[in-house]
């Protein structure tokens, strides 16, 4: 749909101290079923929209974490039950579970990429079974800003670091690719799922190909400057690859040599 | 004596890494240990089994902060290669550690004794200070944060 259909909130809490988990619902009509990975333009009335993933879809209700970071996500960051969006979708390629049937799975999450991955891991614990191990891998800048803590606890599997702990914090401290270690999964048989801060994605993924794991089988999520989440305005143009069309998930394979291009 | 044979020893050729074994004893620290102290001599090494180590900095006035914290295989300490013989850090155990105590005297004058196993175990303390100073590197730039 690439017309802003009317959407509801009809929840809304604080994740952390900048970021907002909102839950919206459709006034009318609903938008197509969204899968994990995919993200909708957002349209704060007046002051105009913004790519946000799916953090959690549950029928026709679509759940949004939105950091505020300018006029659009602030302002709909601020936004309380009751209040309207336009939200256009859904847009883009999806993580392709299916794919990794299986196979051990490893979910890196950098940030408030977690966001776009939480679906995946919903579906894939809802599916005993169907895949091999799951770990989860998670890094965040400070305690305070890691999103989803109670139910990432329940996930079998999860790990956390933080680069700079508070002086409650006992968990591990570092960068998100020190956990490689600690997580189980056999290199030959894994499909890895990464979102974060670009340096982040190079990284890991990078240190999952050099242990041995296949660069089709990581897929990675990448931002660009997404407006018209067509294909036509150019903005979100990476190569050959138009993101909003083509991503926001692309294989490492494809991914690798764009983003060694500078000002690319 | 029981030696973990991934992360840091994982790296070392066999021959290498059975004699480097041949020098462990096995050691325990209850959660809260101090280890070592930030410039104390670095005359011993670790290889964690279970547990896990946080490594501190002291900062005047204040608590010590934590800059990065340790595993099972990893090597904690590595201050015990290279002149002057003193820790750069401070370390003090967050869960109770199972280890492998290595003296560093004895490991060193392997090391020279037979340049082909100290130039395999200098190796493999040069790969985790790579690894370190990246990490650091990484973390400076402080990806999370929103941006600026």
């Amino acid at each position: 749909m690439t017309v802003p259909v009317p959407y509801r909130v009809v929840e809304c809490e604080a994740a952390t101290p900048d970021t907002a988990t909102i839950v919206l619902e459709p006034v009318e009509a609903a938008l197509q079923p969204f899968t994990p990975g995919q993200f909708a333009m957002v349209y704060a009335f007046g002051v105009g929209d913004i790519p946000l993933s799916v953090s959690a879809i549950d029928g026709h209700r679509l759940t949004h974490t939105v950091r505020a970071v300018g006029a659009i996500s602030g302002a709909l960051h601020a936004l309380r039950p009751g209040g309207i969006v336009g939200v256009r979708g859904p847009f883009g390629t999806g993580w392709e579970l299916s794919a990794a049937s299986g196979l051990d799975l490893l979910v890196v999450a950098g940030g408030i990429g977690l966001a776009p991955l939480r679906p995946l891991v919903r579906e894939v614990l809802a599916t005993p079974g169907r895949y091999g191990r799951l770990s989860v891998l998670i890094g965040a800048r400070e305690p305070r800003e890691l999103l989803y803590t109670e139910e990432v606890r329940s996930w079998q599997g999860s790990l956390t670091t933080v680069d700079r702990p508070d002086e409650r914090w006992q968990g591990e401290v570092g960068v998100v690719t020190t956990l490689l270690d600690r997580a189980a999964f056999d290199p030959s048989s894994a499909a890895a799922f990464i979102c974060g801060p670009e340096p982040m994605i190079r990284a890991t993924a990078g240190e999952l190909v050099h242990r041995g794991l296949e660069p089709d089988r990581i897929r990675v999520s990448l931002e660009r400057n997404m407006h018209c989440a067509t294909g036509h305005c150019g903005h979100c143009q990476l190569g050959p690859l138009l993101l909003c069309r083509d991503g926001p998930v692309v294989t490492w394979r494809l991914a690798q040599p764009l983003l060694m291009v500078r000002e690319l | 004596m029981t030696v973990v044979r991934h992360g840091f020893l994982g790296a070392l050729p066999p021959a290498h890494r059975d004699r480097l074994a041949g020098f462990a004893r096995d050691v325990s620290f209850p959660a809260g240990t101090r280890v070592f102290e930030e410039d104390g001599v670095a005359d011993r090494f670790w290889i964690i089994r279970s547990g896990v180590v946080a490594l501190d900095v002291h900062v005047p006035g204040r608590r010590a902060a934590v800059v990065e914290t340790l595993g099972e295989g990893d090597l904690l300490g590595w201050s015990w290669l290279f002149e002057p013989y003193r820790w750069h850090l401070g370390a003090q155990t967050r869960a109770a550690v199972v280890a492998s105590e290595f003296d560093a005297g004895r490991v060193r004058a392997a090391c020279e004794e037979d340049p082909a196993f100290g130039l395999a175990v200098t190796n493999c303390v040069a790969q985790v200070i790579a690894r370190r100073l990246k990490s650091t590197r990484t973390r400076l730039l402080d990806l999370y944060g929103p941006p600026r």
